[in-house]
């Protein structure tokens, strides 16, 4: 399955993923990140039940230096 | 004495808000901001990057949370659609936070604001719960607009993000601040020490600066005297300045017990 990550395509190991295992795969584990799949937030407590479908569209963003 | 800047309910000793772009590295960005004083800093939400630097420091290191008010902003929007996911993404990234910095660009070259996009998402927002402090054009009559949306602060420019041009317009903002029942901060053009002066001068609520402090020779050393420039208008403008008058037949010293 593919999925595209911030813009870019992204091949998944297995064709059952879920956004929690997303983020273990991508090594983001820990870190203070928010997620938007096909427009809509998936809130943190909802990283395990929400199943990524082919083709999803992620966006994955932290907080940087701006003014 | 008691002044404090009171925004969407909540009390802050200091009126100078900073961003925590264009430092050389976090540590300058911290020791800029802790000279500033400033409580709410801005940041920006941006994607992550894929695959390398796991261990890469962050912001969120240096400047944690827990010790400062974040203003997420959506620096480079330049529609209402990207600002709110933005904003969307970045209540969700600080968990449920609501105080946030619209704004939506109409150019690239000058950043200007687009203030159609600036409406609609401000709508959407404040629809959905969001505080919004919002970066507008200076003009009187849509600051007025989005108070009326229920925007939480108006933030004019006083000259183009990045120019360090200072206040090119202190009648538009003085109309503003005067029409206004919500702080009136100047975001953006302040250049140095004496601009932000003068915008609390002018009766400002506050200003919210990044460049003039990061772009200094010395960031650090800007960083105190902004703190001390805003401290110092503000207490002017409370004070109240003397009439202007060409010339005074009133001198300062006593006209009588001249010697000879």
């Amino acid at each position: 399955m593919q999925i595209f990550v911030n813009g870019k395509a992204m091949p998944l190991p297995t064709e059952a993923m879920s956004v929690m295992a997303l983020v273990e795969h991508m090594q983001l584990t820990g870190k203070r990140i928010a997620i938007e799949r096909n427009g809509d937030i998936v809130p943190r407590s909802q990283f395990a039940q929400v199943q990524l479908q082919a083709d999803d569209k992620l966006e994955i963003v932290g907080a940087v230096g701006g003014g | 004495m008691s002044d404090a800047l009171v925004i969407a309910g909540k009390s802050y000793q200091s009126r100078l808000l900073v961003g925590t772009g264009k430092y050389k590295d976090f540590t300058q960005t911290r020791a800029a901001i802790d000279a500033s004083g400033a409580e709410i800093i801005t940041v920006a939400i941006r994607r992550t990057n894929i695959g390398q630097n796991a261990n890469e420091a962050s912001l969120l290191d240096y400047l944690p949370p827990s010790e400062f008010t974040y203003l997420p902003n959506t620096a480079g929007c330049y529609s209402a659609e990207e600002a709110v996911r933005t904003l969307r993404l970045a209540r969700e990234l600080l968990d449920d936070h609501k105080l946030v910095k619209l704004e939506v660009l109409g150019d690239p070259n000058t950043l200007y604001p687009n203030v159609t996009e600036t409406i609609a998402a401000a709508k959407t927002l404040v629809k959905e719960g969001f505080e919004v402090m919002v970066y507008t054009s200076d003009d009187p009559i849509i600051a007025k607009q989005l108070e009326d949306i229920g925007c939480v602060a108006v933030m004019p420019l006083a000259s183009l993000i990045g120019s360090g041009m200072g206040i090119l317009n202190p009648w538009n903002l003085q109309i503003i601040i005067e029409n206004a029942k919500i702080p009136v901060l100047v975001d953006a053009g302040v250049g140095c020490a004496s601009d932000a002066a003068i915008a609390m001068e002018l009766g400002c609520a506050g200003v919210l600066m990044n460049t003039a402090i990061a772009a200094a020779r010395d960031p650090v050393l800007m960083a105190s005297a902004m703190k001390k420039a805003i401290e110092a208008g503000r207490e002017s403008f409370l004070a109240g300045r003397m009439a202007k008058k060409l010339y005074s037949a009133s001198p300062s010293s006593p006209t009588t017990g001249m010697i000879g």
